[in-house]
């Protein structure tokens, strides 16, 4: 088998989109964590509805509606959970929390079973994006070229509020000290509430995206939570730097694992999970406080 | 006036009499996954199994009372929920079994207790091999009888280099390594095989790029539900239908889910026990009722719930009157369903059935279906193993 540079440079775009999708869904749940300090385990289940309402809206309204309102759908499901459930969970200890938010993905499930069947759905790729990019002499299909654009176009996004408005300062403040955010005038609950439905409808954007890739099933949501976790565990919670580079060591480590190392690429993540733990239990970019 | 209701009362006797004489009652415990990643196919085969009764259960002259118990995808619940059916329920005989795993961890019970088991899916090899049981008769299929044919029939076409890549599970490497055996048998070579962490692998770039990378010929893969459709969503996103054509065992591309599939299926070539588009007047038959009751195409799902009900009231006609008679008959059964001559092996219980290599193909009205390239003649699985003891009846 000879692997040449087209080769190479296919498993790093590979890597890379990979790590995009699950920055899309990380960092929506690290920043809720470190700015509320609450365990959402339900944003699984929240991704999987992402792609549940993509696959709905764009078997009527085309792919590129779906991509935008569903992630909206996604956020106002997430105001309710906010009003309904977790507004009042914030009080109680992490356990009750976990618990909580573990049985909600059941629950979000089995509603999505009710609503949508068993049966797999599927959304088509959109048209503009069906092709392939030539890319040293193979092609790359250009939907995974978007997905990786649009993740970095949404961390330069996020970068840019968080570091360079004053909502982002205000997020950064309650991070560090919400107490003390609080004493300053800063309206710390209407913000948890924004950057709890921001999270959510980043969530819900990862499901939109993921859909045409991968099936839209039910168990969709809780595949996907574990390499969440490890993504925010590797990289330190509440941390936008800290997302970014466990999405990316998760898919680097992930896609030349499977290529160089076949026989252990599905331990060898978690064994980078236990050495981090390990050596540097906070994560890689832990956000201060 | 008295003797006329005297005449009444002594025919009303007489009914009831003739009533309670064939009021026997067989309790038929369903075992299937009803929730979990499998719940889809537990579905298909109850729908399949009731829509059996239907056309083959009227005047049994046996009531079948039918519990339904769900399995989950969990062994250990599987489990439970047979030794309830068996010792609460007093099931008389067991239908069901999706998930190998489950069959795995009932069988010992199933066997010890002596009740008669029905497989409407699990495939694992050792089921009627090894671990072969009077008891447990396989009216679905096993992963070694649906790939070997395809290996000799792909050498046939004159393919010698192939890339094999499956789901890294018993299952999985059952199938493919039935289709590694009779390939390189015919001659072929094997040039590369890939295995993805099963139900962990969303993204199969990785490993198309790694057999894009082998110059093989054609890629012959084992992938079925939801890893199925993203596969061939995902072989096709890469182009490689060019270079590189998609063969496979027919479960990547079942009835069940090939329209989540659409386009991207279009082309693909894979072997089954059974396909909806099967030329028989059997399964003609089958299949309209099929979509009138259910309102969609039955896959292999729902066949194998059909046969089975086809073979348990078989098994009530040819005089089974409780568990021992049913396993004893159950292992006797032969019938043209809507797959073909289907018969059950004695001497290891699994089914005996023509394979069809199929493609996949873009339909009329734009949904995908399938059309018969060939179909290889039914062949016993070698007995692996399995030493069959005899049922003592009374």
């Amino acid at each position: 088998m000879t692997h040449d540079l087209g080769f190479w440079t296919l498993q790093t775009l590979n890597a890379l989109q990979l790590s995009m999708l699950l920055f899309l869904l990380s960092i929506g749940l690290t920043v809720i964590f470190g700015l509320m300090h609450f365990v959402n385990l339900a944003h699984g289940a929240l991704y999987a509805l992402g792609a549940y309402f993509a696959a709905t809206i764009a078997s009527t309204a085309g792919f590129w509606v779906a991509l935008l309102v569903a992630p909206l759908g996604v956020a106002v499901v997430g105001m309710a959970l906010y009003g309904g459930l977790i507004s009042r969970m914030r009080k109680s200890g992490p356990m009750a929390q976990v618990l909580v938010t573990f049985g909600l993905i059941f629950v979000l499930l089995d509603l999505t079973r009710i609503f949508w069947g068993d049966l797999a759905l599927a959304i088509n790729t959109p048209a503009a994006l069906s092709g392939r990019v030539d890319i040293f002499g193979t092609g790359y299909p250009a939907y995974r070229l978007f997905i990786i654009a649009l993740g970095l176009a949404i961390f330069a996004a996020l970068a840019l509020i968080l570091s360079r408005t004053q909502i982002g300062a205000m997020i950064r403040a309650g991070v560090d000290n919400d107490a003390m955010a609080a004493c300053m005038g800063i309206n710390v609950e209407r913000l948890f509430f924004i950057v709890f439905c921001v999270g959510c409808a980043l969530a819900g954007l990862a499901g939109a995206v993921a859909a045409p890739l991968l099936s839209v099933t039910p168990g969709m949501g809780l595949e996907i939570l574990i390499p969440t976790l490890i993504v925010i565990v590797i990289g330190g919670l509440g941390s936008l730097k800290g997302a970014i580079a466990g999405s990316l060591i998760y898919g680097f480590v992930q896609t030349f694992g499977a290529v160089l190392l076949p026989g252990v690429a599905s331990i060898l993540i978690y064994a980078l999970l236990a050495a981090v733990l390990l050596l540097k239990p906070v994560g890689l970019f832990p956000a201060k406080g | 006036m008295k003797k006329t209701l005297t005449a009444a009362l002594t025919g009303l006797a007489t009914i009831l009499g003739a009533q309670s004489a064939l009021a026997d009652k067989l309790n038929v415990g369903l075992l299937l996954p009803f929730s979990g990643v499998y719940a889809s196919l537990g579905t298909e085969i109850e729908a399949g199994f009731r829509l059996g009764l239907e056309h083959f259960g009227n005047d049994l002259g046996v009531d079948l009372n039918i519990i339904r118990e769900d399995t989950e995808v969990n062994p250990a619940n599987g489990l439970a929920r047979a030794r309830k059916l068996v010792m609460q329920d007093r099931a008389d005989v067991l239908v069901g079994i999706v998930s190998s795993g489950v069959l795995g961890a009932i069988r010992d019970f199933v066997h010890g207790a002596q009740v008669p088991l029905i497989v409407a899916n699990a495939g694992n090899d050792e089921a009627t091999g090894e671990r072969c049981s009077p008891y447990i008769t396989r009216l679905s299929f096993s992963s070694g009888q649906v790939n070997r044919p395809m290996g000799r029939w792909m050498a046939e076409q004159g393919i010698t280099r192939v890339y094999t890549l499956g789901a890294d599970y018993a299952a999985g490497r059952q199938m493919i390594g039935g289709f590694t055996e009779t390939f390189t048998a015919a001659g072929g070579e094997i040039v590369g095989q890939g295995w993805t962490p099963f139900q962990q692998t969303q993204d199969f770039g990785p490993y198309l790029a790694q057999a894009r990378a082998s110059g093989a010929e054609a890629i012959y893969v084992f992938y079925a539900g939801g890893e199925a459709i993203a596969f061939v969503n995902q072989y096709d996103s890469f182009g490689m239908v060019e270079t590189m054509p998609l063969y496979g065992s027919g479960f990547l591309t079942s009835q069940l889910y090939v329209n989540a599939q659409g386009e991207s299926a279009n082309g693909v070539i894979t072997a089954l026990h059974y396909v909806p588009t099967a030329d028989n007047a059997e399964n003609l038959a089958f299949v309209d009722a099929f979509q009138a009751t259910v309102g969609r195409l039955p896959s292999e799902y729902g066949v194998h719930g059909y046969d089975a009900a086809r073979a348990l009231t078989d098994a009530i006609r040819a005089g089974a009157t409780d568990r021992a008679s049913l396993a004893n008959a159950l292992r006797m059964t032969s019938f043209d369903g809507p797959r073909g001559a289907t018969s059950i092996d004695p001497a290891t219980n699994n089914i005996i059935q023509p394979i069809f290599v199929y493609e996949t193909v873009t339909g009329e009205n734009g949904a995908m279906t399938q059309k018969v390239l060939a179909t290889l003649p039914a062949e016993a699985d070698p007995a692996n193993g399995c030493v069959m003891p005899e049922i003592a009846t009374n």
